[in-house]
Formats: structure tokens, C-alpha cells, sequence
């Protein structure tokens, strides 16, 4: 081979060349690296050492902004706590004469989720909407941060002191101080107030209920000798007969009446009897909707009606005839029914006349329902106000010789008929001091303002009827500087005790020394309070006397002529205490689907008769107010709610609706729930925009909520299910049916014949899923996101139609359409029979909806978290503390729909294989079934052929929604079973 | 073979193949007309209508539109189908004649491609931009990612739908701008100003115009077309499918995909012959685009239009006839009568009865007639579209959930900004580009020279 080389150095030593040339290499190598180059002033890891610092600086300044989120842990964690897992506390719900037996659900230290207490025998585990909703009240932007005097904040101490100085002036001057709050069921509260009076002198308590039952306590006052409600047991009850009183909505003790109502017309174990349903009603209320025969009349006709069926009755028994007006009502049927069920009915009267209140307790009287339907003992205790006390209050303050007003609860500025002249009489008291959570009417007139604490920061103890107690504990330390009245009243009287320490003594005194089975105060407290009831057996020896009967039959007035406005309260609303809270403006009325507004319900003739339709404006007695024509609206009646148009609420509730309580007429003393002789004309030209959600009343005559009657359902069970048979008949398939797993195969049968229609489910789900609000434009463009909606169809006659409630979810079809039609994927069916839903796999094509037949699939069409136009609960760091952390919270451009609760079906499924266990039946539940008060949506496991749920879906009555399509539902719904004829 | 005696003279005027080129690039030569600028400027405006509401949308949300959780397609959906199927017609226009060897359609399919293009490009902006988060829309491309990976669903329609769209868009582009290569060497070689040179020759590819390269050219335009023909069908056919695959009453139906296809190609024409009127009367084309055109174009839709007519009552039959009380209230008291009454019978005069007016030669002959019909017919399928799309979704199953649907000034917006964009590419088109392919024309042109008896049998044994 041939030697080539460069140099004669090369030729002589070609290896040392070689050397020199490679460390020379890697010397300029190494010196570029090190950058200590003369030639260049910065090397390449100079470069990039630069680059890359100003890249990350760069994209740190433009776009690395992240949010700061605060996680504190705590130093010493307490025992009971464990991060991430839920803890329930046993308390009460009584607010706007409503109660309820509750557990609060607590997780990371903030309640975010109400269940019922179901050793509670006056709630039964069921709740309602308001119930529901009562968490968010307490996480409200708007509530008092802290005590103020004339809108400037002070200290407690300050407050104490100056307060405290004018009430020992009041004292020596013996100026009269009234407290007036609102009813007040609390034992141990009663008890400081009756200390408060004592040391203070003349003081003079009086209870204010925006929704007066009056007139039925001066009634029992007359026929028992003792202001009471009765304790109605609507589970025991054959017939039942209602004048206006809409129990299963909104009169009285709904929740424990919903219970007993859908016991009595249970079907579900082979009963074939049923209670029936009788209601006289002017507007289409819940109870109206649920009735078996409803009339409608003029809430003026009530009186002549009762009057006629007393005397009918009484005749019949022998009983004392009274002559009074005639009745326009033909009710010889009712009365034959009524005696064919002696001990067994309930005729009730939604009525705060004494007169008809006294004649109702005559009919009740003579039918022998004292003793069997309707107990004495355990009289309900949830509305104690007199109205003459109001009346008379009002004259003192105007008159000056009301000198301190303690205001706890009540807002009279707003819902007393005399509002505007309470406002004005307000200022004549030396001394005005408000106890409001939360901004309202009054308290903006009051010049102390010392909040109180939400019930869900406090203690306290509850006796919704006699001698059945519940407690209240605190499930979080209060969020703002806030007090309870009764800690004020204490310090006020002079004891320095705190309230919890008073109530532990009162209840040592009172219960624990009463009762024998625990010897330990300590133990029985805490095993109180743990079961968060304590129920006492009452024995009554309250006689009945026919007194004032004739009397009362001669006040009855005659129907009277022209147009006659009833004022109802709504099931969302209620007075409007709760009005800035935005799960309760968003929830539709259950039979006019409308949120967000009151409006004038109108009945279908008179609004032909004048031209009007849905948003079109009318005004009643100088009164703005849209139209809605509601078929069922008795003839010459208009309907308007009551709980809207709150001047100060917060940014949810103000200026919603119109203000109808200074409608509310005064008769015999007290205050009448409606307008006789109201002027009604049409503006021309005006429209007010209705949040309507469901604008459809017919079903076509498809098969969707399908009924039948008593009658035809005794002669065969599977009446007016005929179609189940021939579908099932007609469903085949190529591929046969794939066996259910052997996991589990959840489900849920609704049945509708349970199913009032009340929305307690909806707003349950709202809490536990973490459903936005969205307002009433968005509602208005049928956007609303609920989960479960409950359909209302009519049937039959538009003056007097008769309802059906289906609430719809998602149905966890088997075949679901949904599904194969996503182009990403994103909502695929789980091994355990749920559709689900991969938010984040979500692109937003809508196809899924569009073919989705039951219409259940909600889309976030806007960002409806952090966002300041849709200014509601979950636009605050406040309002958002009650976000489910179990369940993600949407973005905008995703789909949503029910998902059957998988959170809980996890925990709960994470629990059972800790322990090593199957799941029991009925061990949880979806919070829609466990909110409902008729029992009517029952959750399982097909897989389990023992379960409720797999027994109900062999059921006669059970059907799936459109199975028709194939698309093999696990959602089951029961026939309605109506039971019109005696 | 075309028989010029028979049918008329392919190209008017006896023009000889310089004068050819000159008058076809006249308006690229030529100063722009005043009536351009307004055009353009109509079409700007309207464009940037579109653009803020499309801003609107993707920064607010699909709320901003007038869909909600009944009705949850709206016009977007309806504008969707309605442009896809105009962008049909260049295509199906060119491909089926170049197939068919129908020579006359030298004169009209560069200016049907070019609309095609235009009208895809609109069509796609619609199931991108209502998508709940179009920032994610490449989650429907099939490829393996690191998400998961998670594929995407095979069953689903719009996944097909977005195959075959993506599909149909690329080779009606290509084929488009392939035919117009020979026509950019024509503009390089005769253009004076050395951009337009430079610019006409960059996408002139380097044509020379060797015989080598003009058999590599027709080569390509048939193998282009053969796929195309393919996709001109299955493009409609699928997207059909969204609607026919699914529950909902109206939609599901079997007819779907011949019945889309159709319709597509019906107004795919009325499109190209407002477009050629148009040509005619603004660029004085009257030489190239003859009457014969119109008349034949015209011809065609009446025939469609009778299959049109024939799909629409056998839609009302089956209804009737499957005895699905569903499908029987959708059409007899939803689309014939009810709410949306005025939409079906707008459909149905539009589309089924106007277009038989073209029996009578007079009216064919009437240019003014010709556009206001073409016009009716794409109006006549937009709210065939509408029908098809809000009807059925406003009153399904559930009556509980029935709700009636108006778009927001937002859609309107979004479409008015489609049109402006599909105006925009025309008039870019009918100033920058041949009008009409000058290659293909040329070819065609010597049926016009009357040299021989071309009636006479045998007469053509010596080429």
C-alpha cells in the first residue's frame, strides 16, 4: 500500500502528527465549550444558556399564569376528620315555616349537601325543595359580614353595650319593648325569650307567619279550647277532601303529608285500595294536579261549599243543621263518600277564615276523624301567629308606645299586607335592632343590625309538634361575624351562659330527667344528638265542642260577583324569605314550568274571551302583571304567587316578580289570601318575557305517562299498560340479548303514581351534581340544566284537566342512540349498565343530544362558572363552597346529563370491597330517590334478582319511556292509577 | 360523438385560437370593472360580519346562537348541508361530463370547479365553529396521540362525515387547480408585468406544453376524476347519513343518501347557472358560454327536479305508510301543516314546481328567467335543509320537550359571512384566473370549423 503524507514531519513520525492534531482538537473543542475562545466573545452553552432562560422568561411573563390556590393542612389534624371523605351531623331545617329532621353533609369542613333524617317520624327521611336549597343560603354573597348600626359596622361588645343602655332605660321608663320574630318552635329558645321578658319587663312577644294559619288556630282555640294545628295522618286516611289547602305543595307540614299521601295510594305490594282525592281549588296548585276530582271555584265559594257539606253531613249523623248561604258545588257524591268513610278521611281547609275553619272541624267532628286520622297529640307547632297581634302591634308603633323593636325573622315591610306603614311607623321606635341573616326590608329600616347565625352554624333545638324534639348542631364554625339571637337574649337578660351550654342544661332539666333509659346526661346527649331526633309519646285530653258553629254558619258570605285574584305561595319560593337563592328562582312551578317570575294565571275561556296570551301584560288593580293561561284556573279567577318582587334580597332575588302581599286582604281579623273584586284590563301592545320550560301541554296521544283508574287496574293489573306486552313482544334483535354482568346492572323505577311533582328531586341533584344556574334568559331559550325535569301533561278538559307528572332522566339505555353516534368517544356505556359521560373528552358537537329521544342531555352553551354574566351562586369563591368535589364542574362547550349518582355508586363500591362485601339493597341511593318525599324513584341493581328494583320492574304497571325505539331503558316507570269513582 | 349540426356550434364567434386566449384572459388583462370593487366590497363587508360573529362565538360560547337542548343543530347544520351541496355541482358537473365525454362542458366546468372549491371551504367553516370546543376539533383525526391514546369512535357518523369531507375538499382542489396548470402557462407566457410572470409561473408548475406533459394531463384528469366521481356520491351520501342513522323522526329514513345526492347535484347547478348568467352578461362570454349551455344545464334540472318532487312524495308515503305515528305526525302535522308549514311548501314550490316552468323553451332562452329560477332553486334547497334539520328536532318524541327554534342575529351573521367568503373567492377567481379553461377550449373549438359534411356516414374513417 502506498504511504501518502503531508509533511516531511508526517513521513518522519506520522503517529506523533496524529497525536498533535487530535489534542489540538480537543483543545479548541474544550475552549469553545468553556467559552474562554478569544476569537468569540460568548460560547455555544452561553447561547443556550442565554436562549434558554429567555425562553422560559418569556413564556413565564406571556403566558405561565397561574392561579394561586390556598390549600392549608391542618398542623393537628382532628380525630374525626379525614381529608376527602364525608362526614353526616344530624340536624333540623326550620326556616319560613318549614321543618324538616336533616343530615348535613360535610366534607373538607364545609356542608355542602342536606339529606333527611329518616328516624324522624315528622319528615321520614323525605325533604323538599327548600330543604335541599337551603345550603347555598348559607354560603350567600349578600348575608351580613357583621353587626352595624346604621349601616356602619360596630363591634359586638359596642353593640351590647349601647343596646343593653337603652333597653335599662326602656326598663325604668317602662317604655314597652316587642320582639317580633317570626314562629318560633324552639323549646330552649322560648325558654330565653321568656328570661329576656322577665328581666326586661314590659315586653310582649309576638309571632309573625307571612303565610297566617291564623284563622285554623282561633278555630281550634273555639272547638279544642287550645290554638292548634292537628296532626294530620294522611297515611291512614281513604278520602280525603281539601278546600284550597295545598298540602302536598305548600300547607303546612308538605314533606310528612307527601309521605303519608303516597303511602295511602301506594300500589306497589298488591293493595287494591287507594285513597281519594277530592280538591277545591281556584288556581291549579300541587295538591290540585295530584286530585282524583278537583273543582275548580272562586276562593269566595269556598265558604257556601263547606257549609253545604257540613249541613249534608251532619243531617246524615244527626248532627246540629246549620242555615246559612247556598252552595254553587252539587256535593251529595262527596258527602256519600265522605260517611261511607267515617274514621277514615281528612277534610282540610287552606282557608284562614275562622267561620270556614270552625265548619271544617264540625265536618271532621262528625265523621270520627278526631282520634284516628287526625291525632291531637302531637299538635304541629310550625305556624303559631295570630293576626289581631299584628294589627295591633302596627297601631302601637304608630301610635309611639312601641319604644324597642327586637325584629328576629320576620320581614313584615315586605309581606304584611300593611307593609308601607310599617316601614313608615318603624322609625317611631327608639330603639329598632334586627336580627336578619341576610339584607331584607326591615332590616334596611332597622338601626342595629346583629346577624344572626345561618342554622347551619348554630345550635338550637326544634319541637316541629308537640313533644317530638330534634336538635340542631353547627356543621361548620359561622363564616362571618355573626351571633345567635339567642346568645344576644342571654346576654341581654343578664346570663352570661352561651346558648350551647343553655340548651345542654335545658335539656338536662327537661328531656334527660323525663326519661329513664339513660343514666348518664352526657351519654344521652350525645346519642341525642348523634340521632339528631328525640320523640315523645302525647296523650291528649282536648274535648271537642260544636261551640260557634251556627255563628259561623251565618258569617259565611255568598259567592261574591267579578273577578277574584288568589294569592298562593310557590313551592320553590315559599313567603320569599329564600328568594336570593338561585336553585329556588331557577326551579319551575311544578305545574306552570315557569322560574324566575310570579305572573297572573289566567283560565283558558276568560283569556280567549279577552285576547290574551302567554306574555301578554294585564293590569290588576293598577298592577302590572304577565299572563300565563293555565288550564284548570277556575272561572273568574286569576292566580298570582306571593314570595316575588323583594326590594332588597341580594343580587339573586331582587326585583324578581311582583310584590303581591300588599293584595292580601283582611276579613273577620284576619288576613285572606285573596282579591275580591279585582279590575282586570289588558295593557295593548306590552309583553313581559315568561321563563317557560316546557311549552308543550298534550302528549299527542303517544304512550308517555301512561294511567289507568282503580277500577280497571283491580280488574287487571296491567291496565293501561297493554302496549309493555306488545313491545316486549315486537323487541328482538339480531345479536340477542346480552346477559346482565356480574357486577351489577344499576336502575331506577320511577312510579309515577308516587310522583307528585314537587321538585324536591331536581334542586337534590342540583346540590350533589354541581348544576349550574344559568338565569332567566337562558331558561327562557330552553337551555335549563337540571338533570331530572318532571314533565306535566294535561288531558282532557282544558278548564279542568287532569295532570301527569313524569320526571325524566337520563335513562341509561342499554342501546342508548347517544352513544354510537359521538364522534370522539366521549359518552360510552359502562360494564355496570350507565351511560357515561368523559367531560373532558367532550368536543361539543351536540349530535348526541339531538339524538338522545327523552331530550335528557344538557349543553353548556356558555361558561357558567366565573363568569360575571351569569352573576350567580357559582360566580363568588363564597358561592362556590358548595361544590360537590366529588363531581367535576363543567367547562363551557360540553355535554352534561345525569349519571345515576356514579360518584356515590364509587364511594360506595370502594367501601363494600374494603370490607370485603357485597353491596346490600337499598344501602345508598341517588340523590334524587333520596330526597323524594312520596318514595316514588327507587335505585338497585338488576343484577340482584332480590332487589326492590328488580321486583318492580316485574311489575304489572312497569314500563320503559318510548320502548318502542328499542333502545332498552333502565329507567322503569309504574302506570298512574287514578281513582276517580267512589 | 358531439354533432355540431345537430346541437350547435360549441363556441360562437368562428374565433381563431390567438383570439381565444385573448378574450378568455381579457378580464385579467383588461382594467377592473367598477361593478368589481362593489362586489368586492359587498362581499368584504358581508365577510366581516361573519368573521365578528364567528369571533363571538368562539369566545363566548354556542350560547350566543339561537340552538338549545331541544333543537340542539340549527343553521349552522342547515348551512352546512346547504353549501356542501352546492359545492357538489362543480364537481359532479365536471367529473360526470369529462367521464361521459361531453365536450360542452369545456366552456362551463372551470368556473363549476372554482365554486366548488369556494363553497367546500364555507361549508367546512360551519361544523368546525359549532362545535361546544373547536379548539379541540383535531380530536376527531384518527391518529395515535398522547391522549390516552384515545381513537376515536368509528361508528359514529360524523366521523365518516369528516373523512369524506376532508376527502372531497383535497381532490376537488386538486383537480380544480390541475386543470387550471396549462392555463397559468398561457397567462406566464403572455403577461408583460414581471410579478404577474413571476407569480402565474410559480403555480404554472413549468408547463411547457409538450405532448408528454399534455398525455400526463389528461392522464391525470381522468384518474383524478374517477376518484372524484366516487366522492361526488359518497360525499353527500354520508353526510345524509348524520340524519339517517339516527332516531330522531324525519331523519330516519333509508332514501336519505340517493335523496342527499340529488338534491346536492340539483343545487349544485342552480348555483353554476346563476354563476354562468352572471358570466355571461358581466364578462360578455356569450362566445364561449352559448346558449346551448344554459339550455342544457336548464334541462337537467328539470329532470332533477322531478326527481326531487318524486323523493319528497315518497318521503310523505313512507311516513304514512310505517304506520309510525312519530314519522306520521312529522310530516302530515309538523312539515305539511303545523309550524313550519310555510318552510315545507317554500321547499316543495321551490324545488319540485318552479323548476318545470324549464319545459317550455321560452323561458329557457330568457336569461333573466334562468337566474331568478336558479335563484328559487337554492333557496328552495336551503329551506329543504331547514326542514330536514329544525323540524324534526323542534317536535320529537317528547312533547314535554318540543321547542320552537329562530336563529340569532349571530348564525345569520355566520352564514351572510359564508356567502361573503364565497363571494370573495369568485371575484378573486374571475379577476386572477382563467374563467374558462382556454386549453380546453381549444381543443373543442375545430367542431366549429363546417370544413366536411360531418353528417356523412363514414366521413370520419380517415382520422
Amino acid at each position: 500500500m502506498k504511504t501518502y503524507w503531508r509533511s516531511i514531519e508526517e513521513l518522519a513520525n506520522p503517529k506523533e502528527i496524529r497525536r498533535e492534531e487530535v489534542r489540538e482538537e480537543a483543545k479548541q473543542k474544550s475552549m469553545l465549550m468553556r467559552g474562554d475562545d478569544q476569537l468569540s466573545g460568548s460560547s455555544r452553552r452561553d447561547f443556550l444558556k442565554t436562549f434558554g432562560f429567555s425562553v422560559a422568561a418569556a413564556s413565564l411573563i406571556a403566558s405561565c399564569k397561574r392561579p394561586i390556590n390556598k390549600a392549608i393542612p391542618y398542623l393537628v389534624k382532628p380525630v374525626e376528620l379525614e381529608p376527602g371523605t364525608a362526614e353526616y351531623y344530624a340536624s333540623s331545617y326550620f326556616d319560613a315555616n318549614e321543618y324538616g329532621s336533616i343530615l348535613v353533609k360535610v366534607r373538607d369542613g364545609r356542608p355542602i349537601k342536606i339529606e333527611g333524617n329518616t328516624l324522624s317520624s315528622v319528615s321520614q327521611g323525605g325533604t323538599s325543595a327548600r330543604i335541599q336549597a337551603a345550603v347555598l343560603n348559607l354560603y350567600d354573597d349578600a348575608r351580613f359580614k357583621g353587626p352595624s348600626k346604621a349601616g356602619a359596622e360596630i363591634s359586638w361588645d359596642i353593640a351590647d353595650q349601647e343596646i343593653m343602655a337603652q333597653l335599662a332605660e326602656l326598663k325604668t321608663q317602662n317604655g314597652k319593648v316587642v320582639l317580633l320574630s317570626s314562629t318560633i318552635i324552639s323549646p330552649s329558645t322560648r325558654e330565653i325569650i321568656k328570661g329576656f321578658i322577665e328581666n326586661q319587663l314590659n315586653t310582649e312577644w309576638i309571632q309573625y307567619d307571612a303565610g297566617s294559619v291564623s284563622g285554623m288556630l282561633e278555630a281550634n282555640q273555639k272547638s279544642f279550647g287550645l290554638a292548634l294545628i292537628p296532626d294530620y295522618h294522611f297515611n291512614k286516611a281513604k278520602v280525603v277532601v281539601s278546600f284550597g289547602a295545598d298540602f302536598l305543595g305548600t300547607w303546612l307540614s308538605t314533606v310528612e303529608f307527601t309521605r303519608g299521601y303516597a303511602a295511602a295510594r301506594q300500589l306497589q305490594n298488591g293493595q287494591k285500595e287507594m285513597l281519594r282525592h277530592y280538591q277545591f281549588e281556584a288556581g291549579m296548585t300541587l295538591s290540585g294536579s295530584n286530585a282524583d276530582v278537583r273543582f275548580p271555584i272562586k276562593p269566595s265559594e269556598e265558604g257556601a261549599i263547606v257549609l253545604a257539606l257540613y249541613n249534608a253531613i251532619a243531617q246524615a249523623k244527626g248532627g246540629t243543621l246549620a242555615p246559612g248561604v247556598q252552595s254553587s258545588v252539587e256535593i251529595a257524591d262527596l258527602a256519600k263518600d265522605l260517611l261511607e268513610n267515617e274514621k277514615q278521611s281528612i277534610v282540610v281547609s287552606g282557608s284562614n277564615d275562622v267561620n270556614i275553619q270552625l265548619l271544617v272541624n264540625g265536618i271532621n267532628q262528625l265523621l270520627g276523624n278526631y282520634g284516628s286520622t287526625i291525632g291531637l297529640e302531637n299538635t304541629l307547632q310550625i305556624k303559631q301567629g295570630i293576626d289581631g297581634n299584628m294589627d295591633r302591634l302596627l297601631a302601637e308603633l304608630q301610635a309611639g308606645s312601641v319604644k324597642g323593636l327586637l325584629v328576629w325573622g320576620a320581614n313584615p315591610v315586605y309581606d304584611h299586607p300593611r307593609g308601607k306603614e310599617f316601614a313608615a311607623a318603624i322609625s317611631k321606635a327608639d330603639l329598632s335592632v334586627s336580627f336578619s341573616e341576610k339584607p331584607d326590608e326591615t332590616s334596611a329600616l332597622c338601626q342595629y343590625i346583629l346577624p344572626e347565625t345561618n342554622f347551619l352554624e348554630s345550635w338550637n333545638d326544634q319541637e316541629p309538634k308537640a313533644g317530638i324534639y330534634s336538635l340542631v348542631q353547627p356543621a361548620i364554625a359561622p363564616i362571618f361575624n355573626a351571633r345567635a339571637p339567642q346568645e344576644t337574649l342571654l346576654k341581654w337578660s343578664g346570663n352570661n351562659l352561651n346558648y350551647h351550654g343553655f340548651i345542654q342544661n335545658f335539656w338536662k332539666e327537661t328531656h334527660f330527667s323525663n326519661q329513664k333509659e339513660i343514666s348518664d346526661f352526657v351519654q344521652f346527649w350525645f346519642n341525642t344528638l348523634q340521632r339528631g331526633v328525640y320523640e315523645t309519646t302525647q296523650t291528649s285530653t282536648l274535648e271537642y265542642s260544636p261551640e260557634g258553629i251556627s255563628q259561623a254558619a251565618g258569617l259565611i258570605k255568598s259567592t261574591g260577583s267579578g273577578i277574584e285574584v288568589a294569592l298562593y305561595e310557590t313551592i320553590a319560593l315559599g313567603n320569599g324569605k329564600h328568594a336570593n337563592n338561585p336553585w329556588l328562582q331557577e326551579l319551575p312551578d311544578p305545574v306552570a314550568k315557569i322560574s324566575w317570575d310570579n305572573f297572573a294565571a289566567m283560565p283558558v275561556a276568560y283569556a280567549e274571551e279577552m285576547g290574551l296570551k302567554n306574555e301578554d301584560v294585564i293590569r290588576v288593580n293598577g298592577m302590572e302583571l304577565p299572563v300565563f293561561v293555565q288550564p284548570g284556573q277556575a272561572k273568574d279567577t286569576i292566580s298570582v304567587a306571593l314570595g316575588y318582587g323583594r326590594e332588597i334580597a341580594g343580587k339573586v332575588g331582587t326585583h324578581v316578580g311582583t310584590n303581591l302581599y300588599p293584595s292580601v286582604s283582611t276579613a273577620n281579623g284576619t288576613r285572606q289570601y285573596y282579591l275580591a273584586s279585582a279590575q282586570v284590563e289588558k295593557v295593548p301592545g306590552k309583553t313581559f318575557e315568561l321563563a317557560i320550560s316546557q311549552t308543550h301541554y298534550l302528549m299527542e296521544g303517544r304512550p308517555i305517562a301512561r294511567e289507568t283508574t282503580l277500577v280497571d287496574y283491580v280488574k287487571d293489573p296491567a291496565a293501561g299498560n297493554e302496549l309493555f306486552a306488545i313491545n316486549q313482544a315486537k323487541s328482538v334483535t339480531l345479536y340477542g340479548q346480552p346477559p346482565l354482568g356480574g357486577g351489577h346492572h344499576w336502575g331506577m323505577s320511577v312510579d309515577l303514581n308516587s310522583c307528585t311533582g314537587c321538585g324536591a328531586c331536581t334542586i337534590a341533584c342540583q346540590a350533589e351534581n354541581n348544576i349550574a344556574v344559568i338565569g332567566k334568559d337562558q331558561v327562557r331559550n330552553r337551555r335549563i340544566m337540571h338533570w331530572i325535569r318532571i314533565d306535566r301533561y294535561y288531558s282532557e278538559n282544558p278548564q279542568n284537566p287532569k295532570v301527569s307528572f313524569q320526571p325524566v332522566m337520563c335513562q341509561h339505555c342499554d342501546n342508548a342512540p347517544c352513544e354510537n353516534v359521538c364522534p370522539v368517544a366521549a359518552t360510552p356505556h359502562s360494564e355496570e349498565g350507565l351511560n357515561q359521560m368523559a367531560y373532558n373528552r367532550c368536543v361539543g358537537t351536540k349530535y348526541c343530544m339531538n339524538n338522545c329521544p327523552y331530550k335528557v342531555r344538557r349543553f353548556n352553551w356558555f361558561q357558567y362558572v366565573k363568569n360575571d354574566k351569569f352573576d350567580f351562586a357559582s360566580n363568588s369563591d363564597l358561592g362556590r363552597m358548595v361544590l360537590n368535589p366529588d363531581v367535576t364542574v363543567r367547562s363551557r362547550g360540553v355535554v352534561e346529563k345525569c349519571s345515576m349518582c356514579v360518584q356515590r355508586i364509587q364511594a360506595k363500591k370502594q367501601e363494600a370491597k374494603l370490607e370485603g362485601r357485597p353491596i346490600a339493597d337499598g344501602e345508598f341511593q341517588t340523590a334524587c330517590a333520596q330526597a323524594c318525599p312520596a318514595n316514588a324513584i327507587v335505585f338497585g341493581d338488576l343484577v340482584n334478582q332480590e332487589s326492590r328494583l328488580s321486583k318492580l320492574f316485574g311489575d304489572p304497571r312497569n314500563y320503559y319511556l318510548l320502548e318502542e325505539l328499542h333502545t332498552l331503558p333502565t329507567v322503569g316507570y309504574l302506570t298512574k292509577v287514578r281513582n276517580p269513582e267512589a | 360523438m358531439y354533432k355540431t349540426a345537430v346541437r350547435g356550434k360549441l363556441i360562437d364567434g368562428d374565433k381563431s385560437l390567438n383570439q381565444i386566449s385573448t378574450d378568455i384572459l381579457a378580464p385579467i388583462e383588461d382594467k377592473t370593472p367598477l361593478w368589481w370593487y362593489a362586489a368586492f366590497g359587498i362581499s368584504l363587508v358581508m365577510f366581516i360580519w361573519g368573521a365578528i360573529s364567528i369571533y363571538i362565538t368562539v369566545t363566548q360560547g354556542i350560547g350566543t346562537w339561537g340552538v338549545h337542548n331541544s333543537v340542539g343543530w340549527g343553521w349552522e347544520i342547515v348551512n352546512f348541508v346547504w353549501w356542501i351541496g352546492i359545492g357538489h355541482a362543480g364537481t359532479a358537473f365536471s367529473i360526470f361530463l369529462l367521464i361521459l365525454r361531453q365536450k360542452w362542458r369545456t366552456a362551463i366546468n372551470r368556473a363549476a370547479e372554482a365554486m366548488t372549491v369556494f363553497a367546500v371551504l364555507s361549508a367546512a367553516l360551519f361544523p368546525l365553529i359549532h362545535m361546544g370546543r373547536s379548539w379541540l376539533f383535531f380530536w376527531v383525526f384518527p391518529y395515535p396521540n398522547t391522549r390516552g391514546p384515545l381513537w376515536v369512535n368509528f361508528n359514529s357518523p360524523l366521523f365518516w362525515d369528516f373523512v369524506a369531507i376532508s376527502a372531497y375538499l383535497l381532490i376537488s382542489a386538486s383537480f380544480w387547480y390541475f386543470g387550471m396548470v396549462p392555463d397559468f402557462a398561457t397567462i406566464r407566457d403572455t403577461a408583460k408585468s414581471k410579478v404577474k410572470k413571476a407569480v402565474y409561473g410559480f403555480f404554472a408548475f413549468g408547463w411547457t406544453g409538450s405532448s408528454r406533459e399534455w398525455l400526463r394531463f389528461e392522464g391525470l384528469a381522468f384518474v383524478l376524476g374517477g376518484i372524484a366521481a366516487v366522492l361526488v356520491v359518497s360525499v353527500h351520501s354520508i353526510v345524509s347519513t348524520d340524519f339517517a342513522v339516527s332516531v330522531v323522526p324525519g331523519w330516519h329514513t333509508t332514501l336519505f343518501p340517493p335523496y342527499f345526492v340529488v338534491g346536492a347535484i340539483f343545487s349544485g347547478f342552480a348555483m353554476v347557472l346563476t354563476l354562468v348568467t352572471l358570466m355571461k352578461k358581466l364578462y360578455k362570454m356569450d362566445d364561449f358560454i352559448t346558449k346551448n349551455h344554459v339550455d342544457a344545464v336548464c334541462r337537467i334540472l328539470v329532470f332533477i327536479s322531478l326527481i326531487m318532487g318524486t323523493a319528497y312524495i315518497t318521503e310523505i308515503f313512507i311516513a304514512w305508510y310505517s304506520g309510525s305515528e312519530y314519522e306520521i305526525y312529522m310530516f302530515f302535522e309538523n312539515r305539511i301543516t303545523g309550524d313550519y308549514a310555510f318552510q315545507f311548501w317554500a321547499m316543495f314550490i321551490c324545488n319540485a314546481l318552479v323548476p318545470q316552468l324549464f319545459w317550455s323553451r321560452k323561458v329557457r332562452k330568457n336569461l333573466l328567467m334562468v337566474f331568478i329560477i336558479s335563484i328559487i332553486i337554492n333557496i328552495g334547497m336551503w329551506f329543504e335543509r331547514f326542514n330536514i334539520v329544525v323540524t324534526s328536532l323542534a317536535k320529537d318524541y317528547l312533547p314535554s320537550t318540543w321547542a320552537p327554534y329562530e336563529p340569532t342575529i349571530i348564525e345569520v351573521g355566520f352564514f351572510v359571512g359564508t356567502i361573503g367568503l364565497f363571494g370573495l373567492g369568485v371575484l378573486l377567481f374571475f379577476r386572477f384566473l382563467p374563467q374558462i379553461a382556454i386549453s380546453e377550449v381549444k381543443m373543442v373549438s375545430k367542431f366549429n370549423k363546417q370544413t366536411t359534411d360531418h353528417l356523412k356516414p363514414g366521413h370520419h374513417d380517415y382520422e
